[in-house]
């Protein structure tokens, strides 16, 4: 066993942790790990433009840009944050877990391109969360407004992941069944999928509970600073 | 037909418009990189064409410009270009259009919604609308097609003025856009490089395996590390079950296939919400909402992680050896 592509992965962790430029860690890491395996430079090129021109799918959101672009300039954030303010019984914790059971309903269904950070959470869920945590705490400052932001990004991503897990067309069970068919094991995709619910219910309870003791944390914060002005 | 690669001719053409504007206000760098970006894009489809045909030229060239674009990114200054209007403009404006505003937005998830559901029936003699490869993703790309037109339509603004809008937001996201497709490919390399079964070996060696709740600890947690590592629980999957998951758990300790497999799976996603190598899900939000932390959201979604992964594997050691 040849274990020096090893260090590609220490130049990650090492580039990483320094905080270096992302990109050309990455870049230098494949190289690492991809020549100490004994590739020649002629392959381990063709390896690397192959592998990424492959994945092209993955710059799809930046198609995006375009409209909310142009609505954000037409005052889309706004708006959705004066209409949050009007929805008196839309609490933070209420429009949060909202969103999260949405989301991971439609991830079951196999529906995950249909929102994500740049197609629904910069738009609507981040700037809607930002005008119901204002009327919690009015004076949110600059590193409030970002957690939140941060928050509503986690809730998307808890969304998409443990509700696509069910779904029996999608990825992670069609790779399951099929390393279990290499290897003689035959499984319908049913019996997987159904042994990731009780994972998809507890990663929904556990985030709700989680916006729920941080819409709290806001509360008491705006607690303590009506009692001390 | 409209098929993804439709969509990729349209990131190129975006790309390259962006790289073009760049230049037009002598920021040469941030110029050089969109353009490197949208010629790859735009010959993707010749280059995997070429190197199936047996031809690698190309692809050597593709993976130069992927090197080219290394040496760039440390170059492009994260440079927030100027808001073309006040708050106090989009505020009026906002007032003005109110609801209709949402419209445009709101499209971009439903008409995804409808190719994807439908789609497939759209077929007008011999002549299929939609490729069936990849339907949801095209979708997509039409539905921003589409918003954009209602967007200017809404907002009573000519079409330009949202793609010069998109290439703002496009500088102000920078190289991170890049990291998913970069850190993608990383994975294909470090597979063949075989660094998935030099960990595998360290990890069977070393760890105590011969009790089958230990086995089990570390079938789960090596899922989450490896995640972590390749940010992708499906490149952890096959390498932790050919190490432990089949020869150990099921062959010798008798565990239950389905549920070995779709809550190991799961401890993986616990890796994935913690890992900066899965950058689609944790880099690019952070950019695309502008947080000054790159790790906010890994930051926001760390205690869920260890939660979640903490019930699911209590749940499998529960379950799975029944």
């Amino acid at each position: 066993m040849n274990y020096w592509p090893l260090l590609g992965v220490a130049v990650i962790v090492i580039g990483f942790a320094l905080r270096f430029n992302a990109v050309p860690v990455v870049v230098v890491a494949a190289l690492v790990s991809g020549l100490l395996a004994g590739l020649s430079v002629a392959d381990l090129l063709a390896l690397l433009g192959n592998s990424f021109v492959s994945q092209r799918m993955l710059l799809l959101f930046v198609l995006t840009l375009p409209a909310i672009g142009l609505l954000e300039r037409a005052g889309l954030r706004e708006h959705a944050q004066r209409w949050m303010a009007r929805l008196q019984n839309l609490t933070l914790a209420r429009l949060l877990i909202g969103y999260l059971l949405l989301r991971q309903l439609l991830a079951t269904m196999g529906l995950t391109g249909v929102a994500g950070a740049a197609q629904t959470v910069r738009p609507l869920l981040a700037p809607m969360g930002e005008a119901a945590a204002q009327k919690i705490l009015p004076e949110l400052d600059q590193d409030d407004r970002e957690e939140l932001r941060a928050v509503a990004a986690a809730t998307d991503n808890i969304g998409r992941f443990f509700g696509e897990d069910v779904f029996i067309a999608l990825g992670a069970v069609l790779l399951i069944q099929a390393f279990y068919t290499q290897h003689g094991i035959e499984l319908s995709p049913l019996a997987i999928a159904l042994w990731a619910l009780p994972t998809a219910v507890a990663a929904f309870v556990i985030q709700s509970v989680r916006i729920w003791l941080y819409q709290r944390r806001l509360q008491r914060r705006a607690a303590r600073r009506e009692r001390g002005a | 037909m409209l098929r993804i690669e439709h969509a990729y001719w349209l990131i190129a053409a975006f790309l390259l418009y962006s790289g073009w504007r760049n230049l037009r206000d002598g920021h040469r760098w941030h110029a050089a990189f969109w353009i490197v970006l949208g010629l790859l894009f735009g010959a993707g489809d010749f280059i995997l064409a070429q190197s199936a045909a047996g031809n690698a030229l190309p692809a050597q060239i593709a993976g130069i410009g992927v090197i080219a674009l290394a040496c760039l990114a440390p170059r492009l200054r994260r440079q927030a270009h100027p808001e073309n209007r006040s708050a106090e403009q989009r505020l009026q404006s906002a007032i003005e259009l109110g609801h209709r505003l949402f419209g445009p937005a709101l499209l971009i998830p439903l008409v995804t919604l409808l190719v994807a559901l439908f789609g497939g029936y759209l077929v007008i003699g011999q002549f299929a609308l939609f490729a069936q490869s990849q339907m949801t993703l095209t979708g997509l790309a039409l539905a921003c097609v589409i918003a954009l037109l209602a967007a200017a339509r809404v907002a009573r603004t000519p079409v330009h003025e949202g793609v010069a809008e998109g290439r703002r937001l496009l500088d102000a996201i920078g190289w991170a856009a890049l990291l998913p497709l970069l850190l993608a490919a990383l994975g294909q390399v470090f597979t063949r490089s075989g660094v998935g079964a030099a960990i595998a070996e360290i990890a069977t060696d070393f760890l105590p395996t011969g009790n089958a709740t230990a086995a089990l600890a570390v079938f789960a947690l090596g899922m989450v590390l490896f995640t972590v590592i390749m940010g992708n629980a499906f490149a952890a999957f096959p390498v932790m079950m050919a190490g432990i998951g089949l020869p150990l758990l099921i062959q010798q300790h008798g565990a239950h296939p389905a549920i070995l497999g779709a809550m190991g799976m799961l401890c993986g996603y616990c890796g994935t919400l913690l890992t900066p190598m899965a950058a689609d899900f944790n880099l690019v939000p952070a950019a695309l909402l502008e947080l000054r932390n790159p790790y906010g959201v890994i930051k926001a979604q760390a205690w869920s992680a260890l939660w979640i992964f903490a019930s699911t594997f209590t749940m499998m050691w529960l379950l799975v050896f029944r």
